[in-house]
């Protein structure tokens, strides 16, 4: 037996953390010197990995979710941007319509987390490629993030603020950014939902809302299904948990511009 | 990073309870894990596979160590991990989880239990070939065809 199997089935066990001693000591010998184990090391630990996302479990403590970010905002130095797609820019590969998008999420994440200031500020630094978009999304970002813009909503003189609300949508990305101000607010077991009317079919549920305090809302990039040509978009306002099927009346609509 | 944490901190989460047993200890590790990441995003691979299945190897492998009573030995820029599907997405996760029940359930029960201690306890192969009395070179054999048949699984 060559050494590549007597290793093979040591590589598993390796893999798994299971070898120890002078086993353990002879694969990473040979793994130093050796690349296609080390690539089978790696599709292995990625079997084993299956077992660990065959769990199903309780989902973590709120707490916990606090506990984290409260210490990532103690850290000391400003992280890079972690990829998940691609290596490729970020902004570049996520197109126009996501990048609206991570400036409203990011609009509605504003108060509660400055990290995602520093988040932000370090993938436009990242972006150095595409200088030209970068200088358009800087300039619209900027006043919508600084904290010192004024904000001011412009309504008829004669009449009380209207709800408003715009829809941007990339179909071919099934991308939706809607941002809404002046909503009424709701009762508490009452939400708005977002529908998008296609051209053919039923209304395909889109998100849903609650406004803040200041009648401000965005849904940013819920599910939907691809290429849904969108004649228009309206609201309802159904129970919290959302539905499937819009709930008369329609209190916002507006088609394509 | 919320919205990592949001998207997979129940994958560590269910990882690390399944080892540990414990929720305390179980949301230690989870911080660990996150924090981790944080400061060494470069330390996963996104050309080699996906988050979930990488954020899985760490998980568990941190939580061994726990459960051994050790400072954790694996440093995180150790780890690679190429996985053939894609298990981005909450949807494949859960497909996925259904079909390595299913090969989980239609393996030998020796071979199943080797795996099992061996991954989810910890335990060394000296320490599988003692409790069950199995000769060290069986034991070596079960765990890699185990993992070679979920593979398998997934490549067809």
């Amino acid at each position: 037996m060559n050494e590549h199997e007597q290793i093979a089935d040591d590589l598993a066990l390796y893999a798994l953390d299971a070898l120890s001693g002078e086993d353990r000591s002879r694969v990473e010998g040979h793994l130093s010197e050796c690349a296609s184990c080390r690539q089978e090391l790696e599709f292995l630990r990625g079997d084993a990995a299956l077992l660990a996302l065959s769990t199903a479990g309780p989902r973590p403590p709120q707490r916990a979710r606090t506990r984290l970010l409260e210490a990532v905002a103690r850290e000391p130095r400003v992280p890079r941007v972690i990829e998940t797609r691609s290596r490729r820019s970020w902004w570049g590969v996520l197109g126009w319509a996501m990048a609206a998008a991570v400036v409203v999420f990011a609009l509605s994440l504003w108060r509660e987390n400055a990290t995602l200031r520093a988040t932000l500020a370090s993938a436009s630094a990242r972006a150095a490629e595409n200088a030209r978009d970068m200088e358009e999304l800087r300039k619209i970002a900027a006043p919508i993030l600084e904290p010192s813009s004024q904000r001011v909503t412009l309504v008829s003189t004669k009449t009380p603020p209207q709800p408003q609300g715009k829809a941007f949508y990339l179909r071919n990305r099934a991308s939706l950014v809607f941002l809404a101000n002046n909503m009424p607010p709701l009762p508490p077991q009452k939400v708005y939902e977002l529908w998008l009317i296609p051209t053919s079919g039923a209304p395909v549920p889109a998100g849903v809302f609650k406004p803040d305090a200041h009648g401000n809302a965005s849904v940013v990039n819920p599910p939907l299904p691809a290429s849904a040509e969108a004649k228009a978009f309206a609201i309802t306002v159904e129970n919290e948990s959302g539905s499937a099927t819009p709930t008369m009346p329609i209190v916002m609509m507006g088609a394509g511009e | 990073m919320a919205q990592l944490y949001d998207r997979y901190s129940s994958v560590v989460y269910a990882v690390a309870l399944r080892v540990l047993g414990d929720t305390g200890a179980a949301e230690d590790v989870l911080q660990e894990v996150f924090l981790q990441l944080w400061r060494k995003p470069s330390a996963f691979d996104a050309a080699r596979g996906s988050l979930a299945s990488w954020l899985a190897v760490i998980t568990r492998n941190r939580a061994i160590d726990t459960l051994r009573r050790r400072r954790p030995e694996t440093d995180i820029e150790d780890v690679i991990v190429s996985v053939v599907p894609d298990l981005a997405a909450e949807a494949e996760r859960s497909r996925a989880s259904e079909k390595v029940r299913g090969v989980m359930g239609s393996m030998a029960p020796a071979q199943r239990g080797a795996l099992e201690m061996a991954y989810w306890q910890g335990m060394s192969h000296s320490e599988i070939a003692e409790k069950t009395g199995e000769p060290l070179g069986t034991v070596k054999t079960r765990i890699r065809s185990g993992l070679i048949a979920l593979r398998k699984a997934f490549q067809t």
